[in-house]
């Protein structure tokens, strides 16, 4: 029961944000919604029981990243308005019939299809065990998973050397 | 206990706005919030699938996923700034050169 009202309105509040990132018009409205949706997101890994994957993601995400985002806002400008007019005069309307086929096909899989959202998932109650503590996560790391663990490592490494190597400029003057 | 497929149709429709509004917007910090999004819509589907399936390595497979997706949006927004420094410009509209 709680469970099922936490849910509702954290998905609410995730698909506003999520509406509010494509819809406002200033960058720094979108950057506060999609902060919306993360943290939503963030509650539903809680009620999920991934406790750790949660952490991780306001703390990364909601933390860090957007931070960054924020930045690079303030920093090329929000005051610059986007052209409304398109370059590719068929873009918008195929976006559209686009969005409109995705929804009724969903839709009519979700209410008439009669399909299992999780095959090989038995339907019977799911014993809590998957319960995401660091602990338990931290086990399949670093046994099956040690080596893309380590390959993580070498990714955030050679991200920050490209970041540095991207932003890094000598003014001609000097 | 919610249905986890409700969890993955809420998923869905994140990823589709995602998607819708990578097509529509034209500047390009708010297309890269919406592969954000959508990065954290298909987080959502594999915590809901893993916990459907009693699995823990769905979160393991998130936990990999945050941290390529830090590590891809630290480049991705060092580009833009690249991008902005040589053009005065984020709009993906005016970069247009390779054009054929």
């Amino acid at each position: 029961m709680v469970e099922a009202l936490i849910f509702v309105l954290m998905a609410l509040a995730a698909i506003a944000g999520a509406l509010t990132v494509v819809l406002a018009r200033n960058p720094v409205h979108s950057a506060l919604g999609l902060l919306a949706t993360l943290f939503s997101v963030a509650v539903l890994y809680v009620v999920q029981l991934a406790h750790f994957v949660a952490a991780v993601q306001v703390i990364v995400y909601a933390g860090a990243v957007m931070t960054l985002f924020l930045f690079v806002i303030m920093l090329i400008g929000v005051d610059i308005e986007e052209t409304r007019e398109e370059s590719l005069p068929w873009q918008r309307p195929v976006v559209i019939g686009l969005a409109a086929v995705i929804v009724l096909f969903a839709g009519g899989m979700t209410l008439f299809g009669n399909f299992d959202w999780v095959p090989g998932a038995s339907n019977a109650i799911i014993p809590e065990t998957t319960s995401g503590t660091i602990q338990a996560i931290a086990e399949p790391l670093f046994t099956d998973w040690v080596l893309a663990f380590e390959a993580t490592a070498l990714l955030l490494t050679i991200a920050a050397a490209g970041a540095i190597a991207l932003a890094h400029y000598r003014r001609k003057d000097l | 206990m919610v249905d986890p497929g409700l969890y993955m149709a809420v998923a869905a429709v994140l990823f589709l706005i995602g998607a819708l509004g990578m097509l529509v917007r034209k500047n390009a910090l708010v297309m890269f919030m919406c592969i954000e999004l959508m990065l954290n819509a298909v987080n959502l589907t594999l915590i809901s699938a893993g916990r459907a399936m009693n699995d823990l390595n769905g979160q393991v497979a998130v936990f990999f996923i945050l941290v390529v997706a830090a590590a891809e949006v630290v480049v991705g927004l060092a580009i833009i700034v690249a991008i902005f420094r040589r053009r005065s410009t984020a709009s993906v509209d005016e970069l247009n050169e390779m054009r054929g």
